[in-house]
């Protein structure tokens, strides 16, 4: 088996004098679609804003396409250039329109020519199905578009692992499916894929890795069947509560 | 009272040349001022403590002290370093010191309102900082602070009256210089305030329009950002 494109050993991580990651372990191969679980605050999204170092580990080891991500001397633009991320809130740059959105970093990071860039750009709209909304602002579209758009930003930059953090938290049920629906096609193509999700169908849908996160560890973990047939009393109870929900 | 224009507007070359020569100090000083404001906010929400704290010096030494005092430092400052300059390169260096230490404190505030998640998209992306200060935060930031910035740099253009003070020969010297001529005082003095309000509006369109050119968003859509 080739090395993982994501490994975290033993990570560790407070804030203050919270403990957030408990010693978090798991590996994420190519083309695998894992997703974390958990309820709020059991430090899914924080394990996911380390592997792209928004956040610093305290101890432990985190791998990223072969960066050492812990390592204080990491070339942070080379991680970046490996690694897609796409937030809940969008965090499109509201004075550019969606194209501009889109081949700022193709253009000033990887130094694209423009007309290489708009090309470029034309094909991840087309992907995320917006081509006709390229001239638009972000205040002009609607979260789902919105949230399409963060993603097509990422994937103009043809990362080799997206992470995605809770992306659809924000929008309806409607918008949500147009957005999970660009996440299948994503994996469908063999992206590798950790995403933060509270769509537990979803996730037994497309993951081929399940992650349940429960006071800063990986409290279970296994293929989407862990969701039918919890192992521990936590996971049994979260998703009966989500169930409900 | 009988007032009686004509004596004054008579000078009508002098004002004119004192207008035009105000506000040429006010475009030049507004253009260095909001290029040492953007550098100094930067500096000062920097990391780099020494950076951050000359730059803190420099806002809290200009916003605490009275502008004349301020030409004449420079003025003599300059002389006692040998430095014969103009009167006007004197004003100018003194209103941009002045007007960029007030952009330096509105720049800020237009950095601070930027979500934090703009900065983190952008850094994602690859973006270096100043990449990230380029083209996710300065436009965006200078949108919102807009209307403080304009009006800092109309009060610069007001404020340059002072510099008469070292004969620079901006509008408020030609007054000084016509009423003693003329013992027209207060004639004088209402055509002058009739040239800064003028002044003052001609200096509003030109930001309106500025905004407008550089603002497509807001060009476009009229809506705040």
């Amino acid at each position: 088996m080739t090395d993982p494109v994501v490994r975290l050993h033993e990570v560790h991580k407070s804030f203050g004098a919270l403990k957030v990651l408990d010693g978090v372990s798991f590996d994420v191969h190519r083309g695998e679609v894992a997703a974390l679980i958990g309820r709020s605050g059991s430090g899914k999204s924080t394990a996911l804003r380390c592997i792209d170092r928004l956040e610093r580990i305290d101890s432990g080891m985190i791998t990223v396409c072969g960066h050492d991500v812990a390592d204080p001397a990491l070339k942070l633009r080379a991680l970046r250039l490996d690694v897609g991320i796409v937030f809940q809130s969008y965090n499109l740059f509201p004075h550019l329109t969606v194209m501009q959105n889109i081949m700022l970093a193709p253009r000033s990071v990887k130094g694209l020519g423009r007309a290489e860039a708009v090309d470029l750009a034309r094909g991840v709209l087309a992907k995320v199905g917006l081509a006709d909304k390229a001239d638009a602002y972000p205040e002009q579209l609607s979260g789902g578009q919105q949230q399409r758009a963060a993603i097509a930003r990422s994937l103009a930059m043809q990362p080799k692992v997206m992470l995605f953090d809770e992306v659809t938290s924000a929008l309806d049920p409607e918008l949500t499916g147009e957005v999970l629906r660009v996440i299948e096609d994503l994996a469908a193509g063999g992206m590798t894929m950790i995403m933060v999700t509270h769509e537990m169908g979803f996730a037994r849908h497309i993951a081929s890795q399940v992650l349940f996160m429960h006071r800063g560890r990986v409290w279970e973990a296994g293929p989407p069947a862990i969701m039918s047939d919890p192992a521990t009393p936590e996971l049994r109870q979260f998703v009966g509560s989500e169930l409900r929900r | 009272m009988e007032l009686d224009f004509t004596t004054v507007l008579s000078r009508w070359p002098m004002l004119r040349d004192g207008a035009l020569l105000t506000l040429e100090l006010a475009l030049i000083a507004t253009t260095i001022g909001f290029a040492i404001g953007v550098a100094c906010a930067v500096g000062r929400r920097g990391s780099v403590r020494w950076i951050a704290a000359a730059c803190g010096f420099y806002v809290e030494a200009v916003r605490n002290t009275p502008f004349l005092v301020q030409i004449f430092l420079v003025y003599f400052g300059l002389s006692s370093l040998g430095l014969s300059l103009p009167a006007f390169t004197v004003a100018l260096v003194a209103l941009s010191i002045n007007v960029g230490a007030y952009a330096t404190e509105i720049m800020r505030a237009g950095f601070d309102a930027i979500p934090r998640g703009q900065i983190e998209a952008g850094e994602c992306l690859g973006l270096s900082r100043l990449q990230v200060y380029w083209h996710v935060i300065l436009l965006p930031a200078v949108e919102r602070v807009y209307p403080s910035l304009t009006s800092q740099f109309v009060l610069l253009m007001l404020a340059s009256s002072v510099t008469s003070q070292i004969s620079t020969e901006e509008l408020t010297a030609a007054a000084n210089f016509i009423q003693s001529d003329t013992y027209r005082a207060f004639e004088t003095y209402i055509v002058v305030a009739v040239f800064y309000v003028a002044l003052s509006l001609l200096m509003r369109a030109g930001f309106w329009a500025l905004g407008g050119a550089v603002f497509p968003r807001r060009r476009r859509l009229g809506t705040v950002i």
